[in-house]
């Protein structure tokens, strides 16, 4: 196998665990999104999927999409799309960031950041 | 249940050319050691241009090194670097999209190398500043020079760092919070 077949096959193979979709069906799960396992998981909630149980593992307490990429080491892509599932299937709850836009910097949220800074 | 209440988060780009020094900085203000993730990008998506050096490639992936910052108990802060060599971190469409700002690093020795980020978040009107990591902590420039040899107006605010220091990295944030506060008292 070469060097560029190896590298491909990295890549190709955790989307095998998103049933070879590439796109998420919710765009909420952005970087810093913060997803939370529901406990008690829902009556009604189909069983988990092996990967899916890691993942509500890792999600006990409130951890952002991209920390939970890094920590079962697959891309945010693929976590991005098993998250979707989990989402519909009640497990997981999602947090959004804080909004933040060029037209309305949040004098009160720059002010709790710049505080924040100060005490490290 | 308080404890489980997710806090909101907020994030910082940390951009700059190949060995800047990002994911020092990262490291240095970071609660935890930096933690990575990368990206497949589909090659269809990058300009004719920017497929110079990959053709042999079917697929290339951007890596991303981020820190986190817990700045009250509702309130955790992320700082996203970009490690290695890919210019491809423009092709990550989320990362800019929501930033409070970012810092770009530059190298005295190799400036030009950090040309590429500084004219990204100028086209897409995203407030930085332009920290120069000194290497080994010496500056022989002083700021007023770098500023102007690399053509920044004058409303960028340009600051020495050893990133390598958590209070100089620390500082380089705040100089960075002081700009977004100052802009957005004006309206």
């Amino acid at each position: 196998m070469s060097e560029s077949d190896a590298v491909a096959g990295r890549l190709v193979r955790p989307f095998t665990l998103t049933g070879g979709r590439t796109r998420p069906s919710r765009a909420c799960f952005t970087l810093i999104a913060t997803v939370t396992a529901v406990d008690p998981p829902p009556d009604h909630a189909p069983r988990p999927q092996p990967e899916q149980a890691r993942i509500l593992r890792r999600c006990a307490r409130p951890v952002a999409v991209a920390e939970l990429a890094a920590l079962l080491d697959l891309p945010v892509s693929v976590v991005v799309i098993m998250l979707c599932d989990l989402l519909e299937a009640g497990l997981i709850t999602v947090h959004p960031p804080h909004p933040v836009t060029d037209r309305t910097l949040d004098l009160d949220l720059l002010q709790k950041v710049r505080d924040g800074l100060g005490r490290l | 249940m308080a404890g489980s209440e997710a806090p909101d988060t907020v994030k910082i780009l940390i951009a700059g050319g190949f060995g800047v020094g990002k994911t020092t900085m990262v490291g240095s203000v970071s609660e935890i050691v930096p933690l990575r993730t990368e990206e497949p990008l589909t090659v269809a998506g990058l300009g004719v241009d920017d497929l110079a050096g990959i053709e042999q490639k079917k697929a290339t992936t951007v890596a991303l090194d981020f820190g986190r910052i817990t700045l009250n108990d509702r309130l955790v802060l992320y700082l996203f670097g970009t490690p290695g060599q890919q210019r491809f971190w423009f092709m990550w469409n989320d990362l800019a999209v929501g930033a409070l700002g970012a810092v770009v690093l530059i190298d005295v020795r190799r400036p030009e190398s950090s040309f590429a980020a500084i004219d990204f978040f100028e086209r897409r009107d995203i407030p930085f500043v332009v920290a120069v990591n000194g290497f080994d902590g010496s500056h022989p420039y002083p700021p007023e020079e770098i500023r102007d040899s690399l053509a920044l107006p004058d409303d960028v605010p340009v600051l020495l760092c050893d990133a390598r220091e958590r209070t100089s990295s620390r500082d380089v944030l705040i100089a960075l919070l002081d700009l977004l506060i100052a802009s957005a008292k004006q309206g």
